[in-house]
């Protein structure tokens, strides 16, 4: 990797305040996006897939929130040190997000029109009528037909999956350099998932975007990333290309969760499982945090949590005693 | 097919909006299953199936058509007294196992109810049945003591599972038991279904908007869309073969843990309004094949196959 990363995030760990204490959210998290990179998250839930990405954009909640270490590097910058207004700058105007359910990020009664406008004249200082213009613009972008007349409509006037092309545009009317997307599909019928998705990867080419793709389905993520981190219990637990990471993973987590997925191309008689629940994240698990569900658990794995190793091109995998026992054939 | 246990036939369902606006959710919908068969129903939002799911069993009343149960027909005139005589040999299993069990309920009080709700049980025959039952699902006996809350949304759904299988029911409808899961999660509750189903020949209606998930379910699958059946066949026909361009549309557009796989664009456009029906057939305005005849004829569910029907008029 000769070229800089343009966001470049170092062992971030993010606790939250609860009646039990602090607890922590994700542990260690590092990841380097590049330019015009597509980096799909992927993790159930409680994994600290959403937490990692409401990190990067600092939209915890001040006084039950802290990361007690870590540096989100962004344009020369430790966005975890910058101010506020700093900050303010870059939300929705360089980094933008769009997340899982379009109705509640969306005002019930301002019109769409009124919503888009409200980040161009926030952020690029565009008069009301400059604003609107723009607007129109974003919602052709997204393809949203009739854009000139749909501008004036309001969310509840609008289908699920055109509610979230709405949101897209608004996400893209300012040209973020990165676009964070957090289950953009998850609540959409399968054909529209197909749509957005389709929609996404059009724009990132046309507007030379990072994006980050978060998702518990490895289905979509698959269609999307070039690159995917698979996050388990607030750690990364595999970071690799993204054919790498399907063809040869080398985490037993994520060979557990590929292989639960039911095929749609083929008969089974039953499916293939891993034991055991997603661990309540207040009960502190020693070592490695998959081995009370890990079917190649070894003495070892109980004691020390392990480190992410590498083992492969651009390939790092937090079992060291696979790769042991594969014989270091990275 | 053996003597079917459940039989529909042209069932409607219609409700009025508004003043003057009928929304028309499932329109004319018939299927058979058998004894330990599961059928699969798959669509996406608005296409019927868990309107289809719940008329089934009596929980909504049909506009028309019939519904027979065991012999017996729950629709028109003595239904409901018929209804009455075959509740117990069917149950239903929800999306939200936290919507369907009470929080304050303990689990063996929430598994226990059909048995209250029914009668004649002693204390103990209570407690060894709630024991039985929590060993059949794969919980530990100690759950019995705890609440809803205490457990992962997969367990939960496992209690819900317990609580359906408390009178021995030989039909289930099981309306997206595992969607509101985690993928580890998921694959467990469709094993347990399936040797719940081994164990005691039960027979399933599955709903779902998953066409994996259905896979791995059913020995039939009907595909809904708007309302109405737009193919039904064999697990075996309909993913090899699939005839009508929805069902080839909606596997095509299932994303895959494949990064190499080459899709064809999504299928344009969204369901059509229930209330506006175009006329003609109701995927005309978004099928890429759509011609003349489509948009002036309404096409029948027809056989074009061994055990394979669909309701298309360019097949």
């Amino acid at each position: 990797m000769s070229e800089a990363p343009l966001l470049s995030v170092r062992d971030l760990t993010v606790e939250f305040r609860t009646d039990a204490g602090w607890m922590t959210a994700i542990e260690r998290v590092s990841l380097d996006l590049m330019a015009r990179d597509a980096l799909g998250i992927v993790g159930e839930s409680g994994s600290g897939k959403s937490v990692t990405a409401l990190s990067l954009l600092r939209l915890h909640a001040g006084a039950t929130a802290r990361m007690p270490s870590g540096e989100i590097l962004y344009a020369g910058q430790d966005l975890l040190k910058a101010p506020e207004r700093a900050m303010r700058r870059i939300r929705g105007g360089e980094i933008a997000m769009i997340f899982q359910d379009p109705m509640s990020s969306l005002n019930p009664v301002l019109s769409i029109a009124d919503q888009i406008s409200e980040t161009l004249m926030l952020h690029q200082g565009l008069d009301r009528a400059a604003a609107r213009r723009q607007a129109i613009a974003s919602l052709d972008m997204v393809r949203i037909a009739d854009a000139a007349h749909r501008v004036d409509a309001y969310p509840h006037q609008l289908s699920g999956g055109m509610r979230q092309r709405v949101m897209i545009a608004i996400a893209i009317a300012c040209r973020p350099r990165i676009l964070i997307a957090d289950e953009p599909t998850t609540a959409l019928d399968v054909t529209i998932q197909a749509q957005i998705l389709d929609l996404l990867r059009e724009l990132q080419s046309e507007l030379g975007m990072s994006v980050i793709l978060i998702s518990h389905d490895l289905g979509v993520i698959a269609e999307f990333a070039q690159r995917v981190m698979v996050m388990y219990a607030g750690r990364v637990v595999e970071e690799a290309p993204a054919r790498a990471l399907y063809r040869r993973p080398m985490h037993p987590y994520t060979t557990g969760l590929l292989a639960a997925i039911p095929p749609l191309d083929h008969d089974v008689r039953r499916l293939p499982t891993i034991p055991g629940s997603i661990p309540d994240p207040f009960r502190r698990i020693p070592g490695c945090r998959f081995s009370p569900r890990c079917a190649e658990v070894e003495a070892g794995c109980r004691e020390a949590a392990p480190e992410l190793v590498s083992v492969g091109e651009g390939h790092l995998a937090r079992c060291p005693p696979r790769k042991a026992r594969l014989g270091g054939a990275a | 097919m053996s003597t079917p246990i459940v039989s529909v036939r042209d069932v409607v369902k219609e409700f009025a909006i508004g003043h003057s606006g009928v929304l028309r959710a499932v329109g004319g919908v018939s299927f058979e299953i058998a004894a330990g068969e599961t059928l699969g129903l798959v669509g996406e939002s608005g296409s019927g199936k868990s309107t289809t799911g719940r008329m089934l069993v009596g929980l909504v009343p049909v506009t028309s058509g019939e519904v027979t149960l065991f012999g017996e027909t729950i629709t028109g005139a003595g239904g409901a007294a018929k209804l009455a005589t075959v509740r117990h040999r069917m149950q239903f299993v929800f999306q939200d196992p936290n919507g369907s069990l009470d929080p304050r309920m303990r689990v063996q009080d929430a598994i226990a109810e059909p048995l209250d709700i029914k009668g004649g049980y002693t204390r103990k025959d209570r407690t060894d049945r709630v024991a039985e039952l929590l060993d059949m699902v794969g919980l530990p006996r100690a759950a019995a003591d705890r609440y809803p809350h205490e457990f992962s949304g997969g367990q939960r759904q496992r209690i819900g599972i317990a609580r359906a299988l408390a009178l021995r029911p030989e039909f289930i409808v099981c309306d997206e038991p595992v969607s509101a899961l985690d993928v580890s999660m998921q694959a467990q509750i469709v094993n347990l279904l399936l040797d719940l189903q081994e164990k005691f020949g039960l027979g399933y209606l599955f709903i779902a908007h998953d066409l994996a998930v259905v896979r791995s379910m059913s020995s039939r699958v009907g595909v809904m869309y708007a309302g109405t059946i737009v193919e039904i066949a064999s697990r075996a026909a309909l993913y090899a073969a699939p005839q009508h361009p929805y069902t080839q549309a909606l596997l095509d557009v299932v994303p895959r843990p494949d990064p190499d796989r080459v899709r064809r664009p999504a299928l344009a456009g969204e369901v059509p309004s229930m209330l506006n029906r175009p006329v003609g057939c109701p995927f005309q305005a978004r099928c890429p094949r759509a011609e003349g005849r489509c948009r002036e004829e309404t096409p029948r569910l027809r056989e074009i196959g061994r055990d394979h029907q669909a309701a298309c008029h360019l097949i």
